[in-house]
């Protein structure tokens, strides 16, 4: 199994809170990439399994969504929103300023597999541009300085 | 202090009585339901269930004038009353959270900082339609709102605002907050309701409309947060209070967003009918300019809605008059362009979304974004060829009107504006292979 019990337990509660079983295939693809940082048919066998709903369809729906990565990426995903508001106050330049820092370009990893850096479309934080999301959250309002604090902080973490 | 540092305007309150929906958002307590409670919160909530039928509770939403806050202004109390009375199955609502129409960040600080209003809200809205199940569906991306609502709905279910026989009715009702998995159609309701029940995030073709077949082939309504959080104060002050504010057609106040060159971005609760101009230049507001430039264009109402140009910014904020001067309220997130803006560029940002967005179902949208992102990119790449302009414009008409869900008008009404308003910078772009202006924005 690639799913840690604990991934098994969090997706099998979820799926018992529904009327139908298949609604909770996108809460079990969120916990599933929670866990692993990735999805592939591995994983969608094990979720099918786990909510009784046909592997296809958890394929189906995986391959939609933009949310749920289908290789593995650095520990840290960092997409930066590049639609128009946050364009307006320098996405493109933003974008530019890590692949700087970071070494990488864009839709790269970097060779200590620590960060992966990718552009999105807009993010909904578009009163607080420029941004961008790392993991499972945002850092909004960006400047150089900020960048660098978080990239450091983020380092130090790992 | 907050998760999100997105400027309000709440401080308005102390002497603005017309604030309700911002009036506490500058608080960090009042994401907590003791605050809220003291607030006068869930009192509507205990207001309806010890005192008001299903009937009057969307009645008095009807003739409050609130209108749908994602972008279509359909009449919320209207569409409550399209569900069957003697429909056997389960009812649903599903607050819709899916808040991506680029230019819009609104519900996001209402969800964050205040779940608890849309919490009473979606439970009024539910027992309207006889629902004792609610979803709210979130974008996946949002996870401090995902957590903030979850935190917000364990506290609620604790306090016996929600679950069984609540506060002795006898009427059961429970809430999931569910998160979606990136993608912007399912902001549409009926990808919404798809995505819901686990399939790709595809729309629907109505009838049947969702009211009678919607959630599980369920009665369902969807509703948008903006929406939901304002029926608590509708129950609480009544439906002329509503009414008095805004303009005949468009009553109540709106959340607008508002990005792009401005000196303060932010959120703010206005009543409708306020002066654009005013939004972007006051003070109190958007505070002018950035870097004292000038003003070339503005999208009033999100990604999707018709750009104006500065001399018809004259204009009022609601549904009437912004239709009058040919564009849209939408989702109110307005988004202000400076002189140094190229139109071609910024299309290419908007088509470039819309084509990655298109959910693939329907022809003319699938295969005509990608074209127009073909072309207009490169027209921007200096690789014009005369005919261009003509040839976006046929595509355009091609897939406007003539797909099952509204995102195809949506990816063309921005650019037949663009091109109408700016013909000529188009056209320089293909004499010259390069733009009149440069937009190289940098972040500092």
């Amino acid at each position: 199994m690639m799913l840690s019990e604990e991934s098994v337990k969090a997706i099998k509660e979820r799926a018992g809170r529904y009327p139908h079983r298949k609604s909770a295939i996108l809460p079990a693809l969120t916990i599933a990439c929670r866990q692993l940082g990735y999805v592939d048919e591995t994983v969608y066998r094990e979720i099918s399994k786990i909510i009784r709903i046909p592997m296809v369809e958890v394929a189906e729906a995986a391959t939609f969504y933009t949310m749920f990565p289908k290789a593995p990426r650095g520990k840290y995903l960092i997409q930066v929103c590049h639609n128009i508001s946050c364009a307006l106050l320098g996405a493109d330049s933003l974008i530019g300023y890590l692949e700087q820092k970071l070494g990488i370009t864009k839709g790269e990893t970097t060779p200590d597999d620590l960060f992966t850096l990718i552009s999105v479309e807009c993010l909904g934080s578009c009163a607080t541009a420029p941004m961008m999301q790392i993991n499972e959250d945002y850092y909004e309002n960006l400047t150089r300085q900020k960048v660098d604090d978080i990239l450091q902080d983020l380092r130090s973490k790992a | 202090m907050f998760y999100s540092p997105v400027r309000t305007n709440a401080s308005e309150a102390e002497k603005n009585e017309k604030l309700h929906l911002f009036k506490y958002v500058e608080d960090p307590q009042q994401k907590n339901v003791e605050t809220f409670e003291s607030r006068n919160g869930y009192s509507a909530w205990k207001k309806v269930l010890s005192s008001m039928s299903a009937e009057q509770v969307i009645e008095e939403v009807k003739s409050s004038g609130l209108r749908g806050r994602g972008g279509a202004g359909f009449p919320t109390g209207l569409k409550w009353s399209f569900v069957p009375k003697d429909s056997p199955k389960a009812r649903y609502l599903c607050c819709n959270a899916d808040e991506s129409e680029p230019g819009t960040c609104k519900d996001r600080v209402i969800m964050e900082r205040d779940p608890h209003a849309i919490i009473e809200g979606m439970a009024i809205a539910s027992y309207a339609i006889g629902c004792h199940l609610m979803f709210i569906y979130i974008r996946g991306e949002f996870g401090e709102c995902i957590r903030s609502m979850e935190r917000a709905a364990q506290e609620a279910r604790d306090r016996g605002h929600l679950g069984k026989n609540i506060y002795g009715s006898g009427y059961d009702l429970d809430i999931i907050v569910h998160s979606g998995g990136g993608a912007y159609i399912c902001g549409e309701e009926r990808a919404l309701l798809n995505s819901l029940e686990g399939e790709r995030g595809m729309s629907r073709i109505r009838p049947p409309f969702p009211a009678i077949e919607g959630l599980y082939a369920c009665p369902t309504i969807v509703n948008n947060v903006e929406s939901l959080a304002t029926v608590p104060h509708i129950i609480n002050r009544g439906a002329s209070w509503y009414s008095s504010m805004g303009t005949e057609k468009s009553s109540g106040t709106k959340v607008f967003s508002l990005s792009g060159h401005v000196n303060n971005p932010g959120n703010y609760e206005v009543e409708l009918g306020f002066s654009l101009k005013k939004l972007i230049f006051d003070p109190a507001y958007g505070g002018g300019m950035k870097d004292g430039k000038q003003l070339k264009g503005v999208i009033p109402g999100g990604a999707s809605t018709p750009f104006l140009t500065p001399d018809m910014i004259d204009v009022n904020l609601d549904y009437e008059s912004l239709a009058s001067v040919g564009s849209m309220l939408g989702s109110g997130a307005v988004i202000v362009f400076n002189e140094d803006t190229c139109i071609v560029w910024t299309i290419l940002k908007l088509i470039h979304f819309f084509r990655h967005e298109s959910c693939g179902k329907c022809t003319p949208c699938r295969e005509g974004t990608g074209w127009l992102e073909q072309v207009v990119r490169r027209i921007e790449m200096g690789q014009g060829e005369q005919g261009d302009i003509e040839k976006i414009e046929d595509v355009c008409g091609n897939i406007f009107g003539r797909t099952i869900c509204p995102l195809g008008d949506a990816a063309v009404m921005p650019i037949q504006s663009a091109i109408k308003h700016w013909r000529d910078e188009w056209q320089y772009h293909i004499d010259h292979g390069s733009c009149k202006v440069k937009s190289e924005f940098s972040f500092q």
